[in-house]
């Protein structure tokens, strides 16, 4: 029998992305100096799991360096080595190029070998070093053993003449040591330690050979007193040859009746000791975090589906909720006394029709722990390379939303926090200097308010700084006034091309982005908003609908037509004076709304279709808001509000401009979606 | 009627490769995705045959097959670890939790159906 192995690869390429997801999480979560085991288990079970997937299914690569990996987290996990905050970032790397090697088998993408050789490297001097630690305190003789069966154990996918080489040095002054290491460093991967009599020891993992370990050394120091020790790991072959051993074997050939009867009872009294066992391990896991239980329930009772599938699902059920309101509409005028039947079941069959498209809906929801998860590692990473200390906090990650929005809300919230890492956040003397703690605190919080979710980037760094904001705007040509209020002068902070940094880093700050940020979030409909003060920090909040598919809209109607206008964007309809209109040369029509002069935009004539009235004191205006800005929107007559499913324009026919969209109303007539922001935007 | 076998490993994928590699040998596999699940489910059911790993959240294979083993209908039921580890003292803590013998992962599909087919037939 063969059975294809290739069938079983995306489930491991699967599989394996969550692994080392997870993985990620539990590093940026442990605690350095005191590491919990149970996490450090889990850590090791990540490397462990995807070695076993791997070298069953033949990725070789993948297998190696999780080997590496394994070996290390095993004697971490033993507490053979303590862990640093060298090993954590060594592992966050090793993580990178696992993704980078499961990526390459996956999609076929390019995959870099000299990254997958130096972490293999980087990982074996780690074990390298701990081993010299050992070595270095009393028990020599025992550790030195330990490290040599350690050693042993691993079926290294070491290059047979790279070799590891600790180099202990006399006491020497700390500038040659600098330089020695920066020497021998081009031979190979260095890494160094400190005996306990502050000699430096080096362990060097090199091909070069002792000679020119020794001929770079006698340059500083005299080579006699070196002691240079070759430490390489026994290598055993990758794994024994298949004709030598099975790979398999049975503790007794077959059982005879008396054979089993004694292993059973070996077995019940090896069970006495293991309840014993189970008892305190059970208490211990009772314990756990009850997230962790959940997630290995869910494996077992989720399914993975295509989301092609949820969509036509959600589609079909936005048909539903059509003919559902349809029938409502033309039962509407039966007598109830005569069809009192037939209403009752409508009016179940509505409730019905609103619970299953709430729950199809919810299908689509995901938590903005997607999103959110990806930030501790970058936050890690940008702080250590600005030297800036941050404790990053998220709040409401389990808060769901559409999935089609939590992929777009990625790249603006990406923007927004390597912001306040960048710019926000102040150096550890200068916060000092403040009188604020070393570390900054980045918040990232989500959460839902009424019909939206409300998603806030936090810092308690510097604020913004209102007079560099001005006079960069004044610069850029852009209007301002010293008494501006604060919202509307952290509103120019979105103007194209306009960035205060006084230093652009290669982080952030190039000038492009802010107003990349906020077009991204009104494409979604939604808002952000600044709130910040000097020295104390900014929010930066947005605003989100939870869904694109369903929309509160206000029906009104224009001539024959009927259109619909997203309710966020109403602020209130009225039927104006002939007094009120105004007409301004250059500057179009105006309405005046209690003291206030607004754009007045004629639909009809946007859509150059035959109104019922033409002079807006007869008909209808609605006030719009979109970003602060306000016009006025002249209508014939509003017809109602009603929530309606929308139906993209574009797939189903082609873009049309003022339009966003389609939606199928009750009596079974097309309605268009008024694109208000587009609307707006036409008036300059 | 068809063996039934209990394929315990938390790695998805080992598991999907087990159990459609056994059940195209002709076996009824049930999949458990730790220790745990694993011993729920032996609860409802006598496997003639379970795979374990020993690596696994929740609960690992050596007190897995320690439960089993205090189990009434579990006393003579063969139990094989599939395990990455194949040193002595893998070996004997296996033996003494009352595992039936090993098999050393990485394994192909042939060498598992083998495997079973020696044990239960």
């Amino acid at each position: 029998m063969t059975v294809d192995m290739s069938q079983f690869y995306q489930v491991f390429f699967d599989e394996a992305a969550e692994l080392l997801a997870e993985k990620e999480r539990l590093l940026l979560d442990v605690d350095v100096a005191s590491p919990d085991p149970e996490d450090l288990d889990a850590i090791f079970r990540t490397a462990h799991s995807i070695k076993g997937g791997a070298a069953t299914f033949g990725f070789n690569d993948i297998t190696e360096v999780t080997h590496v990996l394994e070996s290390l987290l095993d004697r971490i996990r033993k507490g053979e080595i303590p862990l640093t905050a060298e090993h954590v970032d060594a592992f966050l790397a090793a993580k990178d190029v696992l993704e980078m090697l499961i990526n390459g088998h996956k999609n076929g993408a390019a995959v870099d070998r000299e990254a997958v050789e130096q972490i293999s490297k980087r990982l074996q001097a780690l074990s390298a070093l701990g081993a010299v630690h050992a070595a270095a305190s009393p028990v020599e003789s025992k550790a030195a053993s330990a490290v040599q069966e350690a050693h042993t154990g691993n079926a290294a996918s070491v290059p047979a003449n790279v070799q590891h080489y600790r180099i202990e040095l006399p006491e020497t002054p700390q500038r040659d040591v600098d330089a020695l290491a920066s020497e021998l460093g081009l031979l190979g991967h260095i890494t160094q330690s400190l005996l306990e009599d502050q000699r430096t020891v080096f362990v060097l993992i090199t091909e070069e050979s002792v000679d020119d370990i020794v001929a770079i050394c006698s340059f500083v120091l005299d080579a006699d007193a070196l002691k240079i020790t070759n430490i390489t790991p026994v290598i055993a072959a990758p794994s024994v040859s298949a004709n030598e051993d099975p790979g398999y074997g049975f503790f007794e050939p077959l059982l005879t009746e008396i054979q089993k009867k004694e292993v059973a009872d070996a077995a019940a009294e090896a069970a006495v000791q293991a309840a014993a066992h189970v008892e305190s391990t059970e208490r211990k896991q009772a314990r756990r975090d009850s997230d962790k239980a959940a997630a290995g329930n869910a494996e077992s009772s989720s399914i993975r589906v295509s989301i092609e599938k949820v969509d036509q699902l959600i589609n079909l059920v936005g048909e539903l909720v059509i003919t559902q309101a349809m029938i409502e509409q033309r039962i509407g005028n039966l007598d109830p006394m005569l069809h009192e039947g037939l209403l009752n079941s409508v009016g179940q069959l509505t409730r019905n029709t609103h619970d299953l498209q709430e729950a199809v809906m919810s299908i689509r929801m995901m938590p903005m722990d997607y999103v959110f998860s990806r930030f501790p590692r970058m936050v890690r990473d940008m702080a250590g390379k600005l030297g800036k200390k941050i404790d990053f906090v998220t709040q409401g990650a389990a808060t769901e939303l559409d999935k089609g929005l939590i992929e777009r809300i990625v790249d603006p919230l990406t923007h927004l926090v390597r912001n306040s890492v960048d710019h926000g956040i102040e150096l550890p003397e200068v916060r000092r200097a403040a009188g604020k703690s070393e570390a900054g605190r980045l918040t990232l919080a989500a959460s839902h308010q009424g019909g939206h979710i409300v998603i806030e980037v936090s810092d308690d760094g510097a604020g913004l700084n209102r007079d560099r904001i001005l006079a960069k705007a004044v610069q850029q040509g852009l209007t301002v006034s010293d008494n501006m209020p604060d919202e509307d002068v952290w509103q120019l902070i979105f103007a194209p091309g306009f960035s205060t940094a006084e230093v652009v880093t290669d982080i952030s700050g190039r000038g492009v982005g802010m107003d990349v940020v906020k077009r991204n979030i009104t494409a979604m409909g939604g808002t952000v908003e600044i709130r910040s003060a000097r020295g104390f920090g900014s929010t930066m909040r947005i605003s989100l609908p939870l869904t694109l598919a369903i929309l509160d809209g206000m029906s009104i109607k224009v001539g024959e037509e009927v259109y619909i206008v997203p309710l966020a964007y109403v602020i209130e309809s009225l039927q104006p004076e002939k007094t009120e209109l105004k007409e301004v040369a250059g500057q179009g029509r105006l309405i005046k709304v209690r003291d206030e002069y607004l754009p007045l935009i004629y639909l009809y004539e946007q859509f150059a279709i035959n109104p019922r009235y033409a002079d807006p004191s007869d008909g209808i205006v609605i006030i719009m808001g979109v970003d602060g800005k306000k016009a006025a929107i002249f209508v014939d007559s509003l017809v109602g509000q009603q929530q309606v499913v929308v139906k993209n324009l574009e797939s189903n026919f082609r873009k049309v401009p003022g339009i966003s969209g389609a939606t199928i109303l009750g009596d079974g007539g097309v309605s268009l979606i008024v694109d208000v922001s587009a609307l707006m935007r036409s008036l300059g | 009627m068809a063996k039934t076998i209990l394929a315990v490993d938390d790695s998805g994928s080992l598991r999907q490769m087990v159990s459609f590699s056994l059940k195209a040998a002709g076996y009824d596999v049930t999949e458990a995705v730790d220790g745990q699940d694993g011993l729920n489910k032996a609860k409802q059911h006598t496997y003639d045959l379970v795979l374990t790993d020993q690596n696994m959240p929740r609960m690992d294979g050596l007190t897995l097959i320690k439960m089993l083993r205090g189990m009434a209908n579990y006393q003579h039921v063969p139990i094989l670890m599939l395990t990455t580890e194949s040193s002595d003292e893998m070996k004997s803590q296996g033996r003494a939790a009352g595992a039936n013998g090993w098999l050393v992962k990485p394994f192909d599909p042939q060498r598992l159906t083998e495997v079973v087919k020696k044990v239960i037939g």
